[in-house]
């Protein structure tokens, strides 16, 4: 049996107690009022300075004029934005031949940078034939304009604005780390589900490692469940469509896309859903580790019983899953939809959680916990993060190469402020998530060499980290991201909590999934293609 | 050269052909040849074949076959005649990348298997008209035979075969 070490026990708990103290840190230093924010934007501009400056400013201002839009004109977004983007590219190209520096009056500039599909349209209507100087030039002319503009007409409306993304960030923060940990404990969960489904025969000596994982879902659920009552209570802004009068036609927050879809997004029904699906899920992590325990006298008839709880959990949990994601992430942008957005939400933590049980498991037979393991397991579990690898990055290539092929601007939104604000970690996860990966663990001899996996396994975690940052923070914190303290300080909590509670769950009981009617071929189970290194402890 | 025997041992299982492959190997014996009507497992490495480079000329095959696809995306559409098709950026291959991926995707995964199938064949020395090489045709249904070149130890391996469990040794004149 697996003894807890001291040690571990104290990271873990130091790592939760940094990790709070962080987060605390973190909102407490979160700006206040308007005139806090307006400090912080006036630094963040001193910060930039100089020329370049004016580029990245541009940028800013782009999103945030662009968010603005959409939020203020969301009704007839898509034949204004065509007009607009006709209009301001005829000007702009006129503008642009005759050299002009000075050209741009206020009004057309902010319709120039509004506007998204005319950024995209410029680019076409520029061609090879205007130089990129001449380009440069205007842009930088416009930036200028526009942000003289902006200060003048709606300073104030931005700062409001830009102190809301701030007040957002230590939740986002947090809320971020809590979704990641959640979602992969939540996918081990329904791994260890299809294993008993598809009678595999892998897996069994397996069994106790995902089963001392899932321990965690009590712990992320309750604090889920604590986060969900607080948003109710609207504790935080991190969906736009809980906002004051959005729905009310007589407010000046009045949206007419959120009041058409007023029968899915509404808080009580959000609320409601997300208990049952915490419920559900809790439930059978409850009754199936009961369950598997009881097994262990060789009763075939509780294995049968397990195995028709685990079918009835993964129809649950696929519907669930999807629903999960429309409304804790989705719902950041409630006006823009993907159908395969829950799917893709699948993929990320479904690679990232057979990641932790590799990872998980490598660690425990190193501290000679996991006897029955050896390096076909391993080989297994890395060809499973190799295989989820690529499907994940065919989802999330599915739902970028449509939207950006089509370039709908309802739709468009959503990458754009991705690709302009977030570019390096938006094109920096794919590397993360695919090039490295794939490259690592192609060759069949890397998949059971351990701190390959690990490595490759690390890489991994923090790409799908970063995908998940991408999903929920351009739509809260937008331009005012970072990684900081707060981020860092969300992760290591439930690092923490994951560890203390994975190992204290996984020294309760033996390593070996006894009286499962597998656990022999398991046991016996070699990959015919490997070599064994003898990296286990009593096998070959 | 002069004219060579070889032993064939029959054999009907492909358990007793598995220990007798290891007893044969470790009284240091060169197998010519196994034939099977269907592939063991382990086979290979109880003879102590090199493992196969395959899975590496096809990733070799896949690079090129990537490379194909970038070169002719990038000559067609954006080098040799840049057309504004539906307003998709031309300026560079990079900026219009997106919409070649299911280009570069196929066409990597076209050479990588067919070149390695062709290798494969080549490798194997298979073609539709070439003469079958079967020294017994009940291999190809339900027996397993092994061939044993005979260096003048003809009556000893014989001895060592029977005691592995073949049921059928005969000595066969190869030119």
């Amino acid at each position: 049996m697996y003894q807890f070490s001291g040690k571990l026990k104290m990271l873990a708990i130091a790592l939760m107690i940094l990790g709070a103290l962080g987060t605390a840190y973190n909102f407490m230093s979160a700006p206040k009022t308007i005139e806090e924010a307006k400090e912080i934007l006036a630094k963040q501009d001193a910060h930039h300075g100089g020329h370049e400056a004016a580029t990245t400013t541009h940028a800013e201002e782009e999103t945030h004029a662009e968010e603005a839009k959409v939020e203020e004109h969301v009704e007839a977004t898509t034949t204004e934005e065509h007009e607009v983007a006709q209009d301001s590219t005829a000007a702009h190209v006129e503008e642009t031949h005759a050299n002009e520096q000075d050209h741009a009056a206020g009004e057309e500039a902010t319709e120039h940078a509004q506007d998204t599909t005319a950024v995209h349209t410029e680019e076409n209507t520029h061609g090879e034939a205007v130089a990129d100087e001449a380009h440069e030039t205007t842009n930088e002319a416009h930036a200028e304009v526009a942000q003289a503009h902006h200060e003048e007409d709606h300073g104030d409306a931005h700062a409001e604005h830009a102190l809301h993304q701030m007040q957002n960030r230590p939740w986002s923060a947090f809320y971020v780390a809590l979704l990641f940990s959640l979602g992969i404990t939540l996918l081990v969960l329904a791994f260890y589900a299809s294993q008993r489904v598809a009678h595999a025969g892998w897996s069994v000596v397996l069994f106790r490692v995902m089963e001392a994982i899932t321990n965690n879902i009590y712990f992320v659920s309750a604090i889920m469940l604590a986060f969900l009552v607080i948003t109710f209570m609207h504790g935080n802004h991190l969906f736009p469509w809980m906002a004051e009068g959005v729905v009310d036609p007589a407010s000046p927050n009045y949206d007419a896309i959120i009041d058409g879809k007023k029968w899915f997004l509404n808080t009580p029904g959000w609320l409601i859903r997300g208990i049952i699906y915490l419920a559900g899920w809790n439930a059978y992590r409850f009754l199936i580790r009961k369950g598997s325990l009881a097994q262990e006298n060789g009763d075939l008839s509780l294995h049968k019983k397990n195995y028709n709880m685990s079918v009835i959990f993964i129809v649950f949990f696929m519907i669930t899953e999807s629903m999960a994601s429309w409304d804790w992430i989705m719902g950041i942008d409630p006006h823009w939809f993907s159908t395969l957005f829950g799917w893709y939400v699948l993929a990320t933590f479904l690679v990232s959680a057979l990641t932790v049980i590799a990872l998980v498991t490598i660690y425990l037979r190193s501290k000679g916990a996991l006897p029955l393991v050896n390096d076909s397991h391993i080989h297994d579990l890395a060809k499973f993060m190799f295989g989820f690898s690529v499907f994940w990055t065919y989802l999330w290539f599915a739902q970028f190469m449509l939207i950006w092929y089509a370039d709908m601007p309802e739709e468009t939104t959503y990458f754009l402020l991705r690709f302009n604000e977030y570019k390096v970690p938006f094109l920096g996860m794919v590397v993360l998530n695919f090039v490295f990966p794939i490259l690592l663990l192609i060759n069949s001899d890397f998949k059971s060499i351990p701190w390959l996996v690990i490595i490759g396994g690390v890489v991994i975690l923090i790409g799908h980290y970063v995908d998940l940052f991408i999903m929920v923070m351009p739509g809260t914190v937008g331009a005012q991201w970072g990684f900081g303290i707060g981020e860092v300080s969300g992760l290591l909590f439930f690092i923490g909590l994951f560890i203390y509670a994975t190992f204290s769950a996984f020294a309760k009981t033996s390593s070996v999934a006894k009286g499962n009617p597998f656990l022999h071929e398991s046991e016996t189970y070699h990959y015919y293609n490997i070599e064994h290194r003898g990296e286990d402890s009593n096998h070959h | 050269m002069s004219t060579n025997k070889v032993i064939h041992a029959l054999y009907n299982d492909d358990d007793i052909l598995m220990d007798a492959v290891k007893k044969v190997k470790a009284e240091h014996h060169h197998i010519e040849e196994v034939f099977c009507p269907f592939p063991v497992h382990g086979l290979d490495k109880a003879m102590g074949l090199a493992p196969t480079r395959l899975a590496i000329t096809a990733f070799l095959y896949g690079i090129t076959g990537l490379s194909v696809a970038v070169w002719l995306t990038w000559y067609t559409m954006i080098a040799d005649w840049p057309q504004d098709i539906g307003g998709k950026p031309n300026f560079s291959w990079g900026v219009n990348m997106p919409a070649f991926v299911p280009i570069l995707f196929e066409l990597t995964v076209f050479f990588a298997s067919h070149l390695m199938v062709i290798t494969f064949y080549m490798r194997s020395k298979l073609w539709p008209f070439k003469d079958a090489e079967n020294p017994d045709p009940r291999t190809t249904d339900d027996h397993f035979l092994m061939e044993i070149p005979v260096n003048g130890n003809e009556e000893e391996l014989k001895a060592l075969l029977e005691t592995t469990g073949a049921v059928e040794i005969n000595v066969v004149e190869t030119h």
